[in-house]
Formats: C-alpha cells, structure tokens, sequence
C-alpha cells in the first residue's frame, strides 16, 4: 500500500493507534499466563536539600527493569541549564526525554530573553506539560537551582503537582531518606555539612530499598559554580573472588623441556588509533 | 480537472463560486473547507455526505470502537491546541475587549492558508510565528514527524477534501 487516503494531513506527536491493540494484547497474555516485559523503572532514591550559598542534590546509581537490575551505574542526574539540575525518578526513559525536552526549551526561552534561566521557570514548564499528559508520563522529579533569585528547590509529581521546600526526597526509597533530613536538617547550613546529610540519606535508601543501590552522585549548584560530583561514595562495591581454580606454578613437576623457534618476517606494520572519546 | 495543473503556486486556487446578495460577492465553496478544519470528535458526527457513516471512506463503523477512545488521553490530545487556543482567546476577551481576539483570529486565518497542497509538507512558519511554537520544542516535533513519515497521502482524494468537492 504505497498511499492511504487520508483526508487531513498528519500531525505529529504521540500516535494512539495501537493501543486497542496493546490492550487486547495484554489481556490474551495474563489469560495465558505470562508477563510483558516491564519497562526499565529507576526504582530510586533521589533528594535534595537548600544549603546556605546554594543546592545540594543527591541521587543512587540503580536502574531496575522488574527485579533484574538493568544498570549498575546510570545518571539520574540530569542537566536542565548551565545553573539548574534535576534529578529523575520514575520510568527511566520519560525522565530522560521530559529533562531533555524542558531543558531544550528553556534553552530558547533563555536566548529569547536574554537572561540566565530561572528554577521557577523549568517548574512551571515541567508542571504543565505532566500535567497535560494526565500522569500517563512517569516522571518524578527533584528540580534545584541557583538564580538571581537565591536557591530554589522543587519536588515535582507525575501528575503534575508541585512543592518547593528545603528539603525533598522521592523515588522508592525516598522514606528512608526523608527518615534522616528529617533527623538531622538545619536551616542554613554550611556544604560540607550538606554534602554528608545527603549522602547519609541516600546511602540509607541504598541500604534499606531494594530498588536502590551501587553508588551515590552528588551535585552541588551554587551561584556561578557546579560540582558533578559522580561517584562521591561507591557505597556498593562489588566483591573480589576469594577463591580461585587455577593451580599455583610447580605443582606439576617439569621432567624435560625442547624449544622450537618459529621464523617469521614482517611484512607490513600499520598502526590504527582506537578512538576512545 | 485541466483546472488543478495550472495551480503552480504553493497557496490554494479557490474556485470562485460568486454569488450576488445586494452587489455584495462572496466566496460560498471555500466556506465549506474551512468548516473542516475543525476536529471531530470520533463517533458523535459521522463524517461523509447526509450525516451517515461513510463506509467506503471510513471503514466499517462499530459502536464499541467509536464511542470510547482507545486511550483516555487520546481525545484530549487531538484537540489540544484547539482548546488551548480557545482558552487563551476567552481570557484575552475578559481581559481586553472583543476586537483583541477577533484580530488575532483574522491573523490566525489568513497564516493559516499560507501553506502549499495538501498532501505535500508546509512549513507553517508565520503560523508557528504568531502561535509562539517556533521558540517552543514538544513531542510533536519530535515523535512521528510528519516530515518523515512513510506514506503519502493520495493527492487527488486531499486536494478534493480541502476544496470541498468530495
């Protein structure tokens, strides 16, 4: 079929069509008996805390896809504009384009204006467009930043509703994180002293949430200046094999020994640099 | 049919069907495609001729199908701009007055029929311009772009709908 009559031209953006068929689909599995595979989720521990000068941002380092883990060291903390991060919890892949998507348009917004992008900003955009797709776009998010404003942090819902508080924490193991801000947060702090709150909280979500672990990412944004900090602490470090299979040299004892040399010339020698970027 | 080839040029030819009311002209065929430039709701008015379903067009029609959308969101996304626009409008009236929007309308009209055939690809920068969208990226730019989609639309059947023959 090279063409079909259509009688309004095609639009773009999210296509529909196969999900009566997907639906039905899904039915005929379940009556079966078997699963479809689960999209990747970042079952995680994201948080965020304001600090004196500035916004500390914390995140794990585990993606799981059902109960396999499907990537030991992957960046939930994404960047929005050169003063604004964000991390992302949730289905892996809407978090990804959604932070990229705002962060394209906050990147014309910003050229359209001529100044520095505000936090409040990438809120607004990130609140409205959830909340145009009715949560269906799994995306929960801890937005922070520095403006002309001061340090601005957000916790943002998949369905579209928003806070701005001193200290947020979201994802699967955001109660055991909130468990320690909740200990141990001050009004105006110093950064190291930030820095070790939100590695102790999300090192609590690694050690008590299934859905979190390996490493612990760190982002400290302050007025002119930010620090990507990834790993800051590899909580999680795989283990060493303790035993080995191989046999120690000697233990066979040698009785004779004959050497062959093999001669060969070189042809041709090319040297082809490995691109490692 | 002679008359389709000699529209060289990107904007539409319409046929000018004149008819006289007090010596005022008015251009009744192109007022039947405008009127579909609206979305219609799935099911509620059938399209085709007389108001019935159109089976040689359309498909066989099922109640089932028809009445819920296949995903809740699928409705509210296929009118989206239409009913951000009408919002916007609506609050520019309570703001401004009734000429503000009105003008923004005849503005929006007239961009809206620079555009080339149908079932070719067309910028619609001054309309992108005037809405805003051309500082603005969403999924529409992004997922199933028209520009690269794989099939054509049959240019005779477009070309017949956009000029109200069909």
């Amino acid at each position: 079929m090279a063409t079909l009559t259509v009688t309004r031209p095609p639009f773009g953006g999210f296509s529909f069509e196969n999900s009566k068929r997907n639906a039905v689909l899904e039915g005929n599995a379940s009556k079966m008996g078997f699963n479809l595979p689960p999209a990747r989720k970042t079952g995680t521990t994201i948080c965020g805390v304001v600090f004196k000068d500035g916004v500390v941002l914390g995140a794990d380092t585990r993606a799981t896809e059902g109960m396999v883990v499907a990537d030991k060291n992957c960046s939930k903390i994404h960047y929005i504009s050169p003063n604004i991060y964000c991390c992302g919890a949730g289905t892996a892949a809407d978090t990804e384009m959604t932070t990229q998507i705002i962060s394209s348009n906050l990147e014309l917004h910003s050229l359209s204006t001529g100044r520095l992008p505000r936090v409040a900003t990438a809120n607004r955009m990130l609140k409205q467009m959830l909340f145009r797709y009715q949560g269906y776009i799994g995306a929960a998010l801890v937005l922070g930043g520095v403006d002309c404003n001061g340090p601005h942090l957000y916790s943002i819902y998949p369905h579209g509703s928003t806070d701005k508080l001193p200290y947020v924490t979201m994802g699967s193991g955001s109660l055991a994180a909130m468990a320690v801000f909740e200990d141990r947060y001050k009004p105006d702090m110093e950064e190291e002293e930030a820095k070790q709150l939100v590695r102790d909280a999300i090192a609590a979500g690694i050690f008590n949430d299934l859905g979190s672990g390996s490493n612990i990412d760190l982002c400290v944004i302050t007025k002119g200046k930010v620090d990507y900090i990834r790993p800051h602490d590899e909580a999680n470090k795989k283990g060493v094999r303790t035993g080995d299979y191989k046999y120690k040299r000697g233990t066979t004892s040698v009785l004779s020994k004959v050497v062959t040399t093999l001669d060969l010339e070189l042809v041709e020698e090319s040297v082809q640099t490995m691109d490692t970027s | 049919m002679c008359r389709h080839e000699r529209a060289t040029q990107p904007e539409i030819q319409f046929y000018r069907t004149e008819s006289r009311r007090n010596g005022i002209t008015m251009n009744t065929r192109g007022l039947r495609s405008q009127l579909k430039d609206s979305v219609p709701v799935a099911g509620m008015c059938p399209q085709g001729a007389y108001g019935v379903q159109d089976s040689l067009r359309s498909g066989f029609t099922s109640v089932k199908n028809e009445l819920l959308p296949s995903h809740p969101l699928e409705l509210s996304e296929k009118n989206f701009q239409l009913n951000q626009d009408k919002m916007n409008f609506s609050t520019l009236r309570n703001i401004q007055g009734l000429h503000a929007p009105l003008k923004l309308q005849m503005e929006y009209r007239a961009a809206r029929q620079i555009q080339r055939l149908p079932f070719l690809q067309s910028s619609h920068l001054a309309l992108d311009t005037l809405r805003g969208s051309d500082e603005a990226i969403g999924f529409e730019d992004i997922l199933n772009d028209p520009a690269h989609s794989e099939m054509m639309g049959e240019p005779h059947m477009m070309v017949e709908y956009k000029l109200g023959l069909l």
